[in-house]
């Protein structure tokens, strides 16, 4: 194929990718949308066999079969549970093989004795910094959702010093590399420490905060991608990374807008690493309250007079494994000719959109999931708001007590419902560390217990009654 | 091509303005999906691994290339698979009779 054919290939593929992402809007076109991108990428690879100076096909075919081998298992046996750490691994993967592609092209050069010009030596350097860090920082996010370590905030003191001084380093041999691009010393540097620095900028990061680092590390992943493309002079390569360069950006912003944090405090502010003692807020801190405890049986009957309710679902409950036993439970009071809605904060689960996958795969369907600002004004004229395994994101000091961490964070309102059940497993604090109010209030119901347990008694309860 | 890295930068710039404009469209509801889907799509540098492993020569360049077409290929394979998984869980209501 010539040159020119190859390259309206690219184009090709490239509109394909873009089509395939546009359908993705909607639940119906989203499976026809995701195989038109595989397409895209089909024909982008199939075009790339036909470039003249690829000969080598054994090579291509061998890593071809391993590594669809790899990403077959991968996907057939992963569980929904475990999507971002599934997410953290291709993406450490795939910025890996940027990196790779960048430091094969350099040693391409070195070897012809041929200065690369242009942008090209900037772009190999980003290749490689972008995707080492991405490579390493994604595989320790995976390790802290996997829980293989753990998931806390890992801080000591001088940190940002440290990381601050090794990132100008980086920067410094990077702009060798750029000075003189057939000079190998600076490469090993900026390889090293961009696969250090890629541990070190996410250990300080807490498990919950994991939603933020995942969509960060998707747009490096794509940005890693991007770099490869001015490496290569690849169009194709160039237009499809920053597709996903934009994609990760914008989860990320949408992440921080949901913790009402910024980036850098996301990033530097190490809140996993919050001391529990240290916390409490302004207002309810101080008084020892406690909240009422009551059974399944109790809330059965107030269900047996509601009409609606509202299903606030956490982390918690997936920790469970309760979407099973809590579809029943909605599926129970539906046929009790009660109005059952799925109220979606985005940041429950592990990461953007997580929730929805979950009660997805335990058949909710999709009309009943409802996002948070289209959910909130219904609350007022709601029965039942039931609460499992979620905390900070129903704290009302959210809204009201400036002293609180917590503050300004958008929350779902389930304490103006007229009845609030909370399934808890005990008193504990959530991630933020701080105290719930909405577990004293008068009209709040606490069932402490496993969610799963909990929901299954609760539709015992309910079956009985009637 | 793109010897001129101003039409390089071009391209690359309309392109985040034309992903900020696909990607604000989808709703919540799919935005795992569409994260393990533009991941797939990140492993478009198996382009440039196939580029760099399918050369004649045998050199340090070539196994690097091949690694890292093993590591797209489980970016864009993994990453296409289980998106298609995921959505085929997002069901309507079914009628209730």
């Amino acid at each position: 194929m010539t040159s020119q054919l190859v390259q309206f290939a690219y184009l090709g593929a490239a509109v394909l990718l873009i089509v395939g992402m546009r359908n993705l809007g909607s639940p119906k076109t989203a499976p026809r949308g995701n195989w038109i991108a595989a397409t895209g990428m089909l024909v982008a690879v199939v075009a790339t066999l036909m470039v003249q100076e690829v000969v080598s096909y054994v090579t291509i075919l061998a890593g071809v079969v391993v590594g669809s081998a790899i990403g077959v298992v991968l996907a057939t046996r992963i569980q929904m549970t475990a999507m971002p750490q599934m997410v953290a691994l291709l993406n450490g993967f795939g910025g890996g093989a940027s990196a790779l592609v960048a430091s094969a092209e350099l040693l391409t050069y070195v070897r012809g004795g041929e200065e690369p010009t242009g942008i090209v030596p900037l772009a190999i350097v980003l290749g490689v910094l972008i995707g080492g860090i991405t490579f390493t920082g994604s595989l320790v996010a995976f390790a802290k959702l996997q829980e293989l370590v753990s998931g806390a905030a890992v801080v000591y003191p001088g940190q940002q010093f440290v990381n601050g001084l090794l990132g100008v380093v980086t920067l410094g041999l990077g702009a060798a590399m750029v000075m003189n691009p057939l000079g190998l010393d600076p490469y090993f540097g900026v390889v090293a420490l961009s696969l250090l620095l890629g541990v070190l900028l996410v250990i300080p990061i807490g498990g919950a905060d994991m939603p933020v680092v995942i969509s960060l590390l998707n747009s490096y992943s794509g940005l890693a991608a991007c770099a490869t493309g001015f490496v290569l002079g690849n169009a194709g390569l160039v237009i499809s990374g920053s597709l996903v360069g934009a994609s990760g950006i914008i989860l990320t912003k949408i992440m921080c807008d949901a913790m009402n944090r910024s980036l850098g405090n996301v990033l530097f502010g190490a809140f996993g690493a919050v001391d529990p003692s240290a916390t409490g807020g302004g207002g309810g801190g101080g008084e020892q309250r406690t909240a009422k405890g009551y059974t399944p049986e109790d809330a059965a009957v107030i269900f047996s007079n509601a009409r609606s309710c509202i299903v606030v679902p956490g982390y918690g409950m997936a920790v469970a494994q309760a979407q099973h036993a809590v579809r029943e439970l909605s599926d129970l009071l539906e046929s009790k000719g009660i109005s059952v809605k799925f109220a979606i904060h985005p940041v429950a689960g592990r990461m953007p959109g997580h929730m929805n996958v979950l009660l997805a795969e335990a058949d909710v369907p999709y009309e009943n999931l409802i996002e948070m600002d289209d959910i909130n004004p219904e609350f007022p004229e709601t029965d039942v708001a039931l609460v499992i395994g979620a905390n900070d994101v129903v704290n009302p000091d959210a809204r009201t007590d400036k002293g609180s961490p917590i503050y300004g964070m958008p929350i779902l309102d389930v304490d103006r419902a007229q009845h609030v059940f909370v399934i808890k497993r005990s008193m504990n604090p959530g991630f933020a560390g701080v105290q719930n109010p909405l577990f004293f209030n008068d009209n709040t119901m606490m069932i402490f217990g496993d969610a799963k347990g909990v929901a299954l008694k609760l539709v015992e309860a309910v079956r009985d009654l009637s | 091509m793109l010897e001129n890295p101003a039409a390089a930068l071009t391209i690359f710039v309309l392109a985040i303005f034309v992903g900020f404009e696909v990607i604000a469209k989808v709703p919540p509801l799919l935005h795992t999906p569409l994260m393990s889907g533009s991941n797939a799509i990140s492993g478009i540098t198996i382009v440039g691994a196939i580029l760099a492993a399918g050369s004649e020569e045998r050199t340090l360049s070539t196994v690097l290339g091949f690694v890292a077409i093993v590591f797209a290929t489980i970016n864009v394979v993994g990453g296409f698979l289980v998106t298609d998984r995921m959505l085929g869980m997002f069901k309507k209501k079914p009628d209730r009779t």
